[in-house]
């Protein structure tokens, strides 16, 4: 083993365009080979304990609090969770389709933001670009049109989000056992005015990332790619479903590992392992053990695992990805975006059947039934499975609490993509660039991982940084923020 | 002065369950009902690329939220654009919605930032330290004068760019003028 005082250490913080604070740091010995190179993030804890006590109908609000990224995905993930502590299993028609017009114009907005704004400067420009270029200003000098597409279909699913949830804070849309409001005609008319324009710019979309990774194929498909085991939600029939469905996992040639998971005893075959240098938790699948059992969540596990797409524009795309690799599941981290983009059309389509749909002018919104002690609501957010499981007492109150957020599930593929990279592209390297280092934020980005539930005050996160010496003993400690 | 359509955007931000980081969400439901006509108030957990869109709609943008900074009770200053824009996912600071605004719709709308001194965040909720509540009335109490002469640049450079230690007796400069 190489003794700790030879090796150096190139440390990139923050990585930018990835949400929240992350560290990446690696490990150099004398030889410029890279020893170890990890992803650090840095997470809140005590959500759980903050939701303690409170009444299980506060949930649905309560827990948008946890993160301003993706506050839907929490609000219905614990919806759902509540609606079975009501006996509320089978929701009015009408609340189903609020909630899956809310899920998917959340879906739009996500994928649009990180697509154009996020991910496309690394595409449209490559991987060593300079930073003065490779940004979303430079996107906006040399393709215009492009950036302001972005924008104004992040805005559309905003759009879709107030009407759904009633307000872009705080939204109050999800109660146990429904939804506390139907769509007007005047908000379906307001949505169905841009859909058109919104379908095609998602067909464009597809397009783009179809095109860039075809034609990069040969340089794409090794880069930061392992295989892995691949878990999402599935509907009965087997196809794509973000809302509801059982837990289907996969491995990397596609063969099955478990299929129609009831969502109730998810513990059952998901646990998680506490590694001792980073904040999160590291999931796994527990026939497998943590070695072994560790899987890729999101728009490439989706797409994946489905058998196929119950929209016609998104399933032909979705078969066009499946050829690529004859039919296995793709284990390119890159194949991320193109994933993305095809699920980014399926929102489109699906909002415009659902604004199509006379339910949501339906005025049964609140089903009740048996209640329960015990629940658990699971959901694909944008970036994967997501898990909210509860536990209340005799007063209503929250007893136990236990959340599975999809950047935590995403915890170790990110870890393995950025070992790939820095090995393949650092080592050995006498000189560190800044486009080289960018290799390790692309790899990073392609999940678009939500490091921190993050306060973001004008000034600084907190941050905690330890050093250890060889001997495991705490040699330094700063904080900030 | 008769305005009839709205010229000025608050875009006040910041999360609620995270104590002092709902600094913004406090200003603005402190401001509801009490700010001169004209004036539109927006509110969000984090600035993200469409604000540069709603941004763009008006003449004065002035972006709300909690400050960790030194300045107390509170900071007023304008805002330049930042030519390299680089953001997080989602989120992104309000000179890089300034610059998107002018890049992606042609439009320059002066910019402003209140950061709002706070002092606890590393943790959950829903409440403000006392502290921060102090401040915020400060705050509140500045803009809506602010808001009314809609001096802002003024204000921003008679203060250096900031505004300190006036312990939330702050006199607003308008009210002298």
């Amino acid at each position: 083993m190489t003794a700790t005082t030879d090796l150096k250490k190139i440390v990139i913080e923050p990585v930018t365009r990835v949400e929240g604070h992350g560290k990446v740091t690696i490990l150099l010995d004398e030889e410029n080979e890279v020893r170890q190179a990890r992803l650090h993030i840095v997470e809140f804890r005590g959500f759980e304990r903050f939701i303690q006590g409170r009444p299980y109908w506060e949930l649905p609000v309560l827990v948008q609090r946890l993160c301003g990224i993706c506050p839907v995905s929490h609000h219905l993930a614990a919806a759902k969770a509540v609606d079975l502590l009501v006996g509320g299993e089978e929701l009015t028609p009408t609340a189903l389709k609020m909630r899956l017009l809310m899920h998917h114009g959340q879906f739009f907005q996500s994928h649009a933001l990180h697509f154009f704004h996020l991910a496309s400067p690394d595409l449209l420009f490559g991987f060593d670009a300079e930073v003065a270029i490779r940004n979303v200003i430079g996107v906006a000098a040399k393709f215009p049109d492009l950036a302001v597409q972005g924008v104004m279909m992040r805005k559309y699913g905003q759009e879709i989000i107030k009407a759904t949830a009633g307000k872009k804070i705080h939204g109050t849309g999800a109660i146990p056992g429904g939804i506390n409001k139907n769509l007007s005609i005047a908000e379906r008319d307001e949505l169905l005015v841009e859909i058109d324009q919104m379908m095609e710019w998602g067909r464009g979309a597809v397009k783009i990332a179809k095109d860039y990774t075809v034609e990069n194929l040969e340089k794409l498909a090794p880069f930061g790619s392992f295989d892995s085991n691949h878990l999402a939600i599935v509907r009965a029939d087997g196809a794509y479903d973000i809302y509801d469905g059982g837990l289907r996992a996969i491995d990397a040639e596609g063969n099955s590992i478990f299929d129609h998971v009831d969502n109730q005893v998810y513990n059952d075959y998901i646990a998680e392992e506490v590694r001792p240098w980073s904040y999160m938790k590291f999931p796994f699948i527990k026939s497998i053990g943590p070695e072994n059992g560790w899987y890729r969540v999101g728009p490439l596990a989706r797409i994946n695992s489905c058998d196929f797409i119950d929209t016609p524009e998104a399933e032909a795309e979705r078969r066009a990805f499946a050829a690529v690799t004859d039919g296995k599941p793709c284990n390119a981290s890159m194949g991320y975006h193109w994933a993305r983009m095809i699920e980014l059309l399926h929102s489109i389509e699906k909002i415009q059947e659902l604004l199509n749909d006379p339910d949501l002018q339906g005025e049964d919104l609140v089903v009740e039934g048996k209640r329960r002690s015990e629940a658990v609501g699971i959901i694909e957010a944008p970036r994967g499975t997501l898990f909210h499981h509860y536990r209340i007492d005799d007063n209503d109150q929250v007893e136990m609490a236990n959340l599975i957020v999809s950047t935590t599930s995403n915890n170790e593929p990110m870890n393995r993509a950025v070992q790939k990279v820095a090995a393949d592209h650092i080592s050995g390297v006498p000189e560190v660039t800044e486009g080289l280092l960018n290799h390790v934020e692309v790899a990073i980005r392609a999940y678009d991982p939500c490091l921190s539930c993050a306060t973001h005050a004008m000034g600084q996160m907190p941050l905690v940084v330890e050093i250890f010496d060889h001997a495991g003993e705490l040699v330094d400690r700063k904080s900030r923020g | 002065m008769s305005i009839d359509c709205p010229d000025v955007l608050l875009i006040c931000y910041g999360n609620p369950g995270r104590l002092d980081d709902g600094l913004g969400a406090a200003f603005a439901e402190g401001l509801q009902g009490m700010a001169p006509a004209g004036v539109e108030v927006d509110i969000d957990y984090q600035l993200t690329v469409e604000h540069a869109a709603a941004a763009a709609e008006y003449r004065y943008v002035i972006f709300v939220d909690a400050s960790v900074g030194d300045r107390e009770p509170f900071f007023f200053r304008r805002l330049v654009l930042e030519e390299e824009v680089t953001f997080s996912t989602h989120s992104v600071k309000p000179e890089a919605v300034l610059a998107m605004a002018s890049e992606f719709f042609g439009a320059e709308p002066e910019g402003y930032a209140l950061g709002i001194r706070g002092y606890e965040f590393n943790d959950f909720g829903e409440f403000l330290s006392p502290g921060a509540m102090g401040n915020l009335t400060a705050a509140l109490r500045f803009m809506l004068c602010v808001l009314e002469k809609r001096n802002f640049s003024e204000v921003a450079a008679e203060y250096g760019g900031a505004v300190a230690g006036l312990n939330g007796e702050m006199k607003c400069k308008t009210e002298n003028t």
